[in-house]
């Protein structure tokens, strides 16, 4: 059976940055979390840019695990960044406030300079 | 015009996005715009999740029930578990509300469907089940019927 979703992560520097594609509900929700969870754990991990841009459908059960990492990345004091976010991600991401605690830049390189990734 | 469909399928979570699939291939026929198709998609999968998750707890021998009526430019939905039902559906629909934080889930499915619909409405008997009514009127595809 098909992928819905699939992802890659990438270390630049002290950033990890996380291109998800394809479509993100529950069922592919604990999977992501658990692969993710593990990059933060890394060692080398402060950062993360997550890149929505071939994000095509995303659930609440998605906004529960850009949350639960959000405050696993805050523990480790870093900050995470969110790229390329599509009309309709972003009006999840609206209505659940999450806006308010994470920023939402234009594409990748934006926000890799943000956190200050020199390219 | 008027049309329906009926659809029942095992409470498993490779089936959430074979039902919101479904559904978005049923209504494809009242024209609907792709943030309308997006609103649908959404809502059904949030309440098949609900479904699997809290009516049945993930077991996976509950089974969904998703009935979809078409008539004129509104869309009826009715996705139906036989599970646990919710002691409090006033306390779960509130914003950010979960009765399983340990499985990071954001609250949100309540207040998605909500926002998306023009019409929402639980009726849920605990040990029975929860069914889920939600209702749209399309407005993009007026052209056709005037």
């Amino acid at each position: 059976m098909a992928l819905s979703l699939t992802y890659d992560f990438e270390q630049k520097q002290d950033v990890l940055l996380v291109r998800l594609t394809g479509e993100l509900d529950h069922h592919e929700a604990e999977q992501l979390k658990n692969d993710w969870q593990s990059y933060l754990q890394n060692g080398m991990t402060k950062h993360v840019v997550v890149n929505l841009e071939n994000l095509y459908f995303m659930d609440s059960s998605g906004l529960g695990v850009f949350l639960g990492r959000y405050k696993e990345v805050k523990e480790i004091g870093g900050e995470m960044v969110i790229c390329s976010i599509n009309y309709d991600v972003q009006r999840l991401f609206e209505l659940s406030g999450l806006f308010k605690i994470i920023d939402a830049v234009e594409n990748e390189a934006a926000a890799l300079a943000r956190l200050g990734v020199a390219l | 015009m008027s049309n329906f469909m009926k659809v029942e399928f095992a409470a498993k979570s490779e089936n959430e996005s074979f039902a919101r699939t479904t559904v978005a291939a049923f209504i494809a026929q009242l024209d609907p715009t792709v943030e309308e198709l997006t609103e649908i998609k959404t809502v059904v999968s949030e309440a098949v999740t609900n479904a699997i998750i809290h009516g049945y707890e993930e077991n996976e021998k509950g089974t969904v029930l998703i009935e979809c009526e078409l008539k004129d430019d509104n869309i009826s939905l009715t996705i139906r578990d036989f599970g646990n039902g919710i002691e409090d559906v006033d306390e779960a629909i509130q914003p950010m509300y979960t009765s399983k934080p340990e499985l990071e889930r954001s609250g949100m499915g309540f207040t998605i469907m909500e926002n998306f619909m023009d019409h929402f409405e639980i009726e849920s008997i605990p040990n029975h089940g929860t069914t889920v009514t939600l209702r749209k009127k399309f407005l993009n595809n007026q052209s056709a019927y005037n």
